[in-house]
């Protein structure tokens, strides 16, 4: 009886082994295990042995049960993860192929220097001030010290409307009206940017609409060398920390003493080159100290209180920084010019 | 200003500072240097010769065979096109082995069969424009004058061994307009001294008052007018040097007495004019303003109808010139002119400029008087006129000038603390710089304590307050030199405001959701300015446009960027979506300014999804872009206020077109562009929206409130419903909605069925009803109350019937 188990179990274990299939290893299950199966049979044949013997014999079969059953467990775990394997295998896909596209659009290349020139000027106390496009001419020029019949006025060709309404020709407009508001009292921290317009004939380097960005700041005891310090840092920051800054003494009718930045060339290091026309320096901005006229125009003390003023074209900058050789493309939003400012450097 | 380096060397000494570095120095201390041009660059190699013999060219016409000694002993043959070369004429020659500029090089040759061994040169050739040779050379060769030396170097004796400086003159700095302006400038930038002209005259023992008689009636217009007589001038050319200064200036050289008036101009930034005395036609002068319709002929030969703006000089009876803007021609120096009167004037800046544009007539003299002369160099200049009239055109000087002197000079004078100059610069000076400082300016000052008292000539109008002052100082003290700070005092927090946060976050969404941000103009034409307005306005009008297509302010953003999506798809980029965010103008009447409001619009065409190698291909169409919209209004908190309604809009698909509205107000429209309109720009199927980006911004928002997540279980229920295929699903939402009471917290459609298993003219919609409580679990018997009342709702409002 021992050795018909014994026999039993070799049997099969053997044919466990060589199961192919989870239907071949069931088939084993049941013909060895199942009520009607050889090791029930076998142990139908226990009443003849002795009251001694019988435990044991019980034992021994229970051993070569668990035995097989342990077999079986194993062979069909193996034989699971065998058709898994196979499922994935047949499951292989090509990598390569081109994903499904999430569509994005992006900024305008002047709304992403604006937005960057801001949030430089809003992380030194400024706020962000906006004003009308269609102007007041005492707005526009006279609240900027410039008189009806003052020869800057030349400077600046405008688009009226009546006599005493334009489209701005800068964004100062918005300074004279934000220090209006302060009703005479300080700090005043601005910095307005918008479109603006010029009677110009469009061409690769004019545009009748383009867009500016100022800024002012009023208080007590603003000195020309913060104004020198606030362009350095924004010039840094704006065009690398190797950067040099220049001002030059210029002529504003708003500003006095009136000053131009420069920014060292990056392209030839300051030696010379086809973009600084030889010089080494790169215009930038214009700027100055408020002058008084505007300060009194405004309702400030101009005894009191001092400021400086800035002021650029977002468009020079895109040139400047990105190389773009024709201001007409900032507003024929070619798409093929708009998706190169997708990237953020 | 044109300023040649040598002629400046005349009255400031400029050793040892080349033309660049001198260059460099002015505009480090306030005028642009724009440039700084080589007149003899590129050129080498040019000698005077002597032509001493000329004859036809055997085999050409219009060649001449000429033997020019160029001062080697051994004269040379050299063939000549020019129809004015002559025997016995000193003639600039690039030699065989000159260099003329572009590189030019001069080579022996054989032309027609004859050895040419060189070039006589024309003006041109030797690098000079056109515009500025005197007309008696501007068709052929330049003949010098036959004192001159052979063998010397040509460029030399022209004066054009000389660099110029082109000063970009501010408003403010007209005072450079004159050698002399620049002369102080250029002291005071390098420390040095100024040395004037002193104009030394022998004059007759005749009185200019003899002869001329001067009355100003417009005082206000015309304060100081200075007239001298010069009597038996010889009308030739002048002085090589002086013509050489003149066009390196930029003005032609015409002959001696204009070519002296206009050296006057530039030397000393006052305009002159001379009349042929003779040719007057009286012995007086009267200086008045035009009678309305007045006609005066100038030089140019122009007839110039005048108005009683415009000031003009008369013998008494008849107009002898325009002041300040040009000369008559009855009264111009012509070659046989003996005796001149010279004009020497302070006309006031606004009557020429006025007279000036009027007539379109701008030039150096208007220029400078527009911009206001320096009144104590009126009297100089004429003085130095009349020197050069004596010296190189063998003019006999009249004793004294005949003047109308109405003109009060002050100086002005003023005073800045040393406190104020340091506080507004940042600088630490002390009064000795400061002083300094405008002792290199040549302004007087006197210092009393802290206080420095400023005389400033009249030369320096631009400088009238105290900041001139610190400007003066900062300058000259250089702004290289401050220090850099940051302001310091109260701090100010900076941020954006909340329109212009949310302004922000409306752009990355649209961007993330895939549009391109465009920027175009507001300046339109007619036909787009009201075009899917969506308020009836007329379009604010410039009162001067450029160009009709720029001449109306726009009353929408759509037409602009249909045009931006007809650019991109004429270059071959038919599927594309951009938007822009902008003011749009509508008119308040002509004495308001318009109300500017900002829009926010987008287009969409062609394509809206593509990914071809898994077969997907979708144009776009309504749903995309309202669920754009959507999107939108779900991310600035608005989804509940925001309602689509079926709408018609000129130009819009008629069927295919919803009004957008927020809290029941309109705030604008998305939909299909009008198939013809589509067809006109040449675009695929496209859809646009433009609303009031203003009105969603500024529309209120329930401020952020956490809500508990449901502790309980939801139950929902589906139901198809059919009914009238007009009947919208908004609608039906709607009605669902308010049956549905508290309980039903969320309906959406899961389903639109309208294929032939429908009776005809109708469709079913199946909705899907969530119903929750947040207090406790909802029983069957709590939903069916509240899901038969939507059943009802439905049947009796919209006249569904559930789909069995
Ligand atoms: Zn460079």
């Amino acid at each position: 009886m021992q050795e018909r188990l014994k026999e039993l179990q070799t049997e099969a274990l053997e044919k466990i082994s060589t199961a192919a299939d989870l239907k071949e290893l069931n088939d084993i299950r049941v013909s060895y295990l199942g009520k009607k199966g050889p090791i029930t049979e076998v142990l139908k044949g226990m009443g003849k042995l002795s009251a001694e013997e019988r435990p044991k014999m019980g034992a021994l079969a229970n051993e070569v049960r668990d035995s097989i059953a342990a077999g079986i467990e194993e062979k069909q775990k193996h034989l699971e993860e065998a058709a898994v394997q196979e499922k994935l295998a047949a499951e292989k896909i090509d990598v390569t192929l081109p994903g499904r596209p999430v569509k994005t659009g992006n900024h305008h290349p002047l709304t992403r220097i604006i937005e960057e020139i801001e949030d430089l000027f809003i992380g030194m106390g400024y706020t962000v001030a906006e004003g009308p496009e269609v102007e007041k001419d005492y707005y526009n020029f006279e609240a900027l010290n410039l008189p009806k019949g003052h020869p800057a006025r030349d400077m600046q060709d405008s688009f009226y409307i009546t006599e005493e309404i334009l489209l701005r020709t800068h964004t100062s407009p918005v300074q004279a009206r934000t220090m209006e508001k302060h009703e005479g009292k300080g700090p005043v921290k601005i910095i307005c940017p918008g479109k603006v317009y010029r009677r110009d004939n469009d061409d690769a380097t004019h545009s009748h609409q383009f867009m500016q960005i100022e800024g002012l700041v009023v208080d007590e005891n603003i000195r020309m060398t913060d104004l020198k310090g606030t362009l350095e840092v924004f010039a840094k920051k704006m065009f690398g920390e190797d950067r040099e800054i220049r001002l030059r003494p210029s002529f504003f009718p708003f500003t006095e003493p009136s000053v131009e930045m420069d920014i060292s060339c990056k392209i030839c290091g300051g030696k010379g080159c086809s973009v600084c026309k030889g010089t080494g320096w790169i215009e930038i901005l214009g700027a100055g100290m408020v002058h008084p006229n505007v300060l009194e125009m405004a309702g400030f003390d101009s005894k009191k209180y001092t400021g400086f003023a800035f002021g650029m074209g977002p468009e020079r900058i895109a040139m400047l920084k990105y190389g773009v050789d024709d201001i007409r493309h900032f507003y024929t939003n070619d798409v093929r010019f708009l998706k190169q400012f997708s990237i953020h450097e | 200003m044109f300023v040649s380096y040598k002629w400046l060397q005349e009255y400031v000494d400029l050793s040892g500072v080349t033309p660049v570095e001198l260059a460099e120095k002015i505009t480090k201390s306030g005028i642009e240097v724009e440039g700084v041009e080589v007149l003899n660059e590129g050129i080498k190699g040019v000698v005077v010769g002597h032509v001493l013999e000329r004859e036809q060219h055997p085999n050409a016409d219009k060649l001449n065979k000429c033997l020019v000694d160029t001062g080697t002993g051994e004269p040379v043959q050299i063939i000549c096109g020019a129809a004015n070369v002559d025997k016995g004429q000193k003639v600039a020659v690039a030699t065989v082995g000159a260099v003329l500029p572009g590189n030019f090089k001069i080579k022996r040759a054989k032309l027609r069969g004859e050895e040419s061994n060189g070039m006589i040169c024309s003006l041109q050739e030797l690098g000079i424009e056109s515009k500025l040779i005197a007309k008696e050379y501007s068709e052929g060769i330049y003949v010098f004058p036959n004192d001159v030396e052979v063998g010397q170097d040509a460029i030399e004796q022209l004066n054009r061994d000389d660099q110029v400086l082109e000063l970009g003159l501010t408003p403010n700095r007209s005072d450079c307009l004159s050698m002399l302006g620049v002369a102080y400038e250029v002291a005071a930038i390098l420390g040095r001294e100024v040395k004037l002209p002193e104009p030394q005259v022998e004059t007759s023992s005749e009185k200019a008052s003899d002869y001329i008689d001067v009355q100003v009636e417009a005082k206000e217009d015309n304060p100081l007018y200075v007239a001298k007589v010069v009597k038996n001038v010889i009308v030739a050319p002048s002085p090589v040097w002086l013509q050489a200064r003149l066009m390196s200036a930029g003005i032609r050289p015409h002959n001696n007495v204009v070519d002296i008036t206009n050296y006057i101009l530039l030397e000393y930034g006052q305009p002159l004019h001379a009349f042929d005395y003779d040719r007057l036609g009286s012995k007086q002068i009267l200086v008045r303003k035009a009678c309305d319709g007045e006609v005066i002929v100038t030089l140019d030969d122009a007839k110039r109808e005048l108005t009683s703006d415009h000031l003009l000089i008369t013998n008494g009876t008849e107009p002898i010139a325009l002041a300040g803007v040009m000369g008559g021609a009855n009264s111009e120096v012509q070659p046989d002119t003996k005796n001149v009167l010279i004009e020497s004037a302070y006309f006031k800046g606004a009557t020429v400029r006025k007279a000036s544009k009027d007539h379109g007539l701008r030039s150096e003299a208007s220029a400078r008087f527009e911009k206001g002369v320096d009144p104590n160099r009126v009297r100089a200049a004429a003085e130095r006129a009349v020197q050069l009239l004596a010296q190189y055109a063998g003019g006999e000087v009249l004793e004294g000038s005949v003047e109308a002197d109405a003109l009060q000079v002050e100086p002005a004078v003023v005073s800045v603390t040393l406190e104020k100059i340091n506080r507004v610069l940042g600088t630490e000076l002390s009064m000795k710089e400061v002083e300094d400082i405008f002792a290199r300016l040549q302004f007087e000052t006197n210092t009393d304590n802290d206080t420095i008292t400023v005389t400033v000539p009249t030369r320096r109008g631009d400088i009238t307050i105290e900041e001139d002052l610190i400007e003066e100082v900062g300058r000259l003290f250089g702004y290289d030199n401050l220090a850099s700070t940051l302001p310091i005092g109260s701090s100010t927090p900076g941020h954006l405001t909340q329109y212009q946060n949310k302004r922000r976050l409306v752009r990355r969404y649209l961007e993330g959701a895939g549009l391109f941000q465009a920027v175009t103009y507001s300046l339109t034409n007619e036909a787009k300015a009201a075009q899917y307005a969506l308020e009836e306005r007329k379009p604010v009008q410039l009162a001067m446009p450029m160009s009709e297509d720029r001449s109306l302010l726009r009353l929408s953003i759509v037409p602009q960027l249909l045009e931006v999506l007809k650019y991109n798809s004429a270059r071959q980029i038919d599927s594309l979506a951009v938007y822009e965010t902008g003011a749009v103008f509508l008119s308040n009447g002509e004495e308001e300014l318009p109300e500017e409001r900002e829009h926010l619009a987008g287009a969409v065409t062609g394509l809206w999804h593509s990914h071809p190698w898994q077969g997907e291909k979708k144009p776009v169409d309504f749903y995309a872009v309202k669920g754009i919209l959507e999107g939108l209004f779900d991310k600035l908190g608005l989804s509940d206020k925001a309602e689509f309604r079926q709408a018609q809009k000129d130009g819009m698909h008629p069927g295919r077109t919803a009004e957008v509205l927020l809290s029941g107000e309109s705030v604008g429209f998305v939909g299909q562009i009008h198939p013809t309109v589509e067809k006109e720009l040449d675009l695929k199927e496209t859809y646009a929206f433009e609303l009031s980006l203003k009105a969603i911004l500024e529309e209120e928002v329930s401020p952020l409130q956490y809500e508990a997540i449901p502790r309980f279980p939801s139950i929902t229920r589906d139901i198809a419903l059919v009914v009238d295929k007009g009947t919208a699903a908004g609608a039906l939402e709607g009605i669902i909605k308010e049956a549905g009471g508290k309980l039903l917290k969320d309906v959406h459609v899961f389903d639109l069925y309208e294929g032939e298993r429908m009776e005809p003219g109708k469709k079913s919609i199946a909705f899907s009803l969530k119903y929750f409580d947040p207090e406790r679990t909802l029983t069957d018997e709590d939903v069916t109350k509240a899901h038969d009342n939507v059943l009802d709702a439905v049947k009796e409002k919209a006249g569904a019937v559930l789909r069995g």
